[in-house]
């Protein structure tokens, strides 16, 4: 009759050996307590800017929706129409740098160039972006309708081209099997396994780019941001704060609205 | 028919995979092709239509070798042999005509396919299959809607909308049931013989061969240890092919399942299912 133990605990999974583990422990709280150390907080300053803090809260607590209705209905709409057409435009351009970008069905050469264009995409972040494309064409949406297409192509090229690597591959060998062409294969192998998170990812773009246009409008690609930031600038924080609600309002119905429509693509 | 003449297949990783294989495969002729694990299987009707690429050898259907073709002439000759697959390789998400009719993408232009009109010729044919394997109703269906079995009478109405020459099956059982598997294994020798059609059938289930091939090719290790009739397939064979094994209770087994088979379909008829 053999004994067994009947204690047991759980092995330690990244840091196997002890020391390491409690010189990593440490080395971490260090360096939190030195990095806030170097944080310069003027106290001053921030009770000073406590009072205008406090103008907004209550800005937004009586929000002012009429006194500059026309401005903020205009800004929304030019968001709104922003966020539409970048976002087909972006989708479009996305579908073949995705593909290209897809290492299972891309040769090397195309898929080197479509990840190259993915990772500019991805580095640049939008303000910086629309800083660039408003001193290149100028204030208005039309910036900000090149900003927002642009960055859309590296989120869903990225994602798609990640779906694309991820296919079911014996789906895509029957249909080799039977003499496919390359754009048959994509359209009767690929396509319908990837095409539900193509227009999932589509429609939560569309939400980030709604998100987005508020934030580059600041910058002077505007929609409903540049109504946004005129208003702080005039110190009105009442309409500001009525701008704010109307941007969380349209955030939740594109939020819920896009969450809805996936779960029925499914 | 098929000639395949000193097949050798050595992966990048340095595995060989298949070394110096040959044999031919006459017309209307079902050859089982058996063996363990790794012993390549697979990897040869791979060979054959060249999902995977063979490092030597010629593979021989009709007069083309098919292991020098050219991507457009290789795309013609995947046209003339069907591929029926383990877990059936059905595009899910299609619907069951769709998968039906993708064995005739390389007959069509992309844009018929794109666009789903195929000529009517292709229609009809691929009604006339899927009535021929008892799926008519299922035809606008998804193919992720239907059972294993009827999943698997998909994929060879697929191979078969091909009209191919040559049959090449990956273990069309490995999932099913044992019922099932007879009855899909039965299908698809009805098929064979109807069309006169060669076909080379991996497959791991020993008894199962022996029921329904007219001949066995055994592997191991990538070379040909075995080539003759069911009967021929003795406990010495086997041990050759797999290895020591205790195969009278093998085959008692199957005798087991069988009857456990029978008992379980009466009592299914019993209780008016």
């Amino acid at each position: 009759m053999t004994s067994y133990p009947t204690t047991w605990c759980r092995p330690p999974q990244i840091f196997t050996h002890r020391g390491w583990r409690i010189a990593f422990q440490v080395g971490v709280l260090v360096w939190f307590v030195l990095a806030v150390g170097t944080i310069d907080v003027n106290w001053e300053r921030v009770v000073a800017g406590a009072e205008r803090g406090l103008r907004f809260v209550n800005g937004f607590l009586q929000p002012d929706f009429t006194s500059r209705w026309k401005d903020i209905s205009q800004g929304i709409i030019e968001s709104l129409t922003m966020t539409f057409t970048s976002t087909i435009v972006g989708v479009a351009i996305s579908i073949p740098i995705g593909i290209g970008a897809a290492r299972n069905v891309a040769p090397a050469w195309i898929y080197y160039i479509c990840r190259s264009i993915i990772a500019v995409s991805r580095a640049l972040q939008e303000v910086i972006v629309a800083i660039f494309f408003v001193a290149m064409f100028g204030f208005g949406p039309f910036a900000g309708f090149l900003t927002l297409s642009f960055a859309t192509i590296g989120f869903i090229a990225k994602l798609l081209a990640e779906d694309i690597e991820d296919i079911d591959e014996a789906q895509a060998e029957a249909v080799r099997a039977t003499g496919a062409s390359w754009g048959q294969l994509i359209n009767y192998a690929v396509q319908p396994q990837v095409m539900p998170r193509l227009i999932g990812l589509s429609l939560y773009r569309f939400d980030i780019n709604f998100r987005e246009s508020a934030v580059i409008g600041i910058v002077g690609a505007g929609g409903i941001g540049a109504t946004l930031n005129t208003a702080i600038d005039r110190y009105e924080y009442d309409s500001a704060g009525a701008i704010l609600l109307i941007i969380i309002g349209f955030v939740l119905v594109a939020e819920y609205g896009s969450s809805y429509l996936r779960k029925f693509l499914q | 028919m098929l000639r395949v003449k000193n097949l050798t297949k050595t992966y990048k990783t340095g595995d060989k995979a298949l070394s110096d294989v040959s044999f031919s495969v006459e017309k209307g002729q079902v050859v089982g092709l058996i063996g363990p694990s790794g012993a390549g299987k697979s990897t040869l009707i791979r060979c054959v239509n060249r999902l995977v690429e063979p490092s030597s050898g010629a593979i021989l259907l009709g007069d083309s070798d098919l292991a020098r073709l050219g991507s457009g002439d290789l795309r013609r000759a995947r046209r003339r042999i069907g591929m029926i697959f383990q877990e059936y390789a059905l595009v899910e998400r299609l619907t069951v005509m769709e998968n039906v009719l993708s064995g005739r993408l390389g007959y069509v232009s992309f844009w018929q396919s794109f666009t789903r009109r195929f000529p009517p010729a292709d229609i009809e044919r691929a009604y006339k299959l899927l009535d021929r394997v008892g799926l008519m109703e299922h035809a606008d269906k998804r193919a992720d809607a239907l059972s294993g079995g009827q999943r698997q009478r998909v994929g060879i109405a697929r191979a078969l909308s091909q009209e191919p020459e040559l049959l090449l099956v990956d273990e069309p059982t490995a999932s099913l049931d044992p019922k099932t598997s007879r009855q899909i294994m039965r299908l698809l020798i009805e098929i064979c013989a109807e069309r006169g059609l060669p076909a080379i059938v991996n497959i791991h289930d020993v008894p199962l061969a022996q029921q329904f091939m007219q001949r066995i090719i055994g592997l191991r290790a990538g070379r040909v240890v075995f080539d003759g009739t069911p009967d021929q397939l003795t406990d010495g064979v086997l041990t050759t092919i797999y290895g020591a094994e205790d195969w009278t209770a093998m085959r008692k087994d199957t005798e087991d399942d069988k009857v456990a088979e029978r008992d379980a379909a009466r009592e299914l008829a019993r209780i008016g299912a």
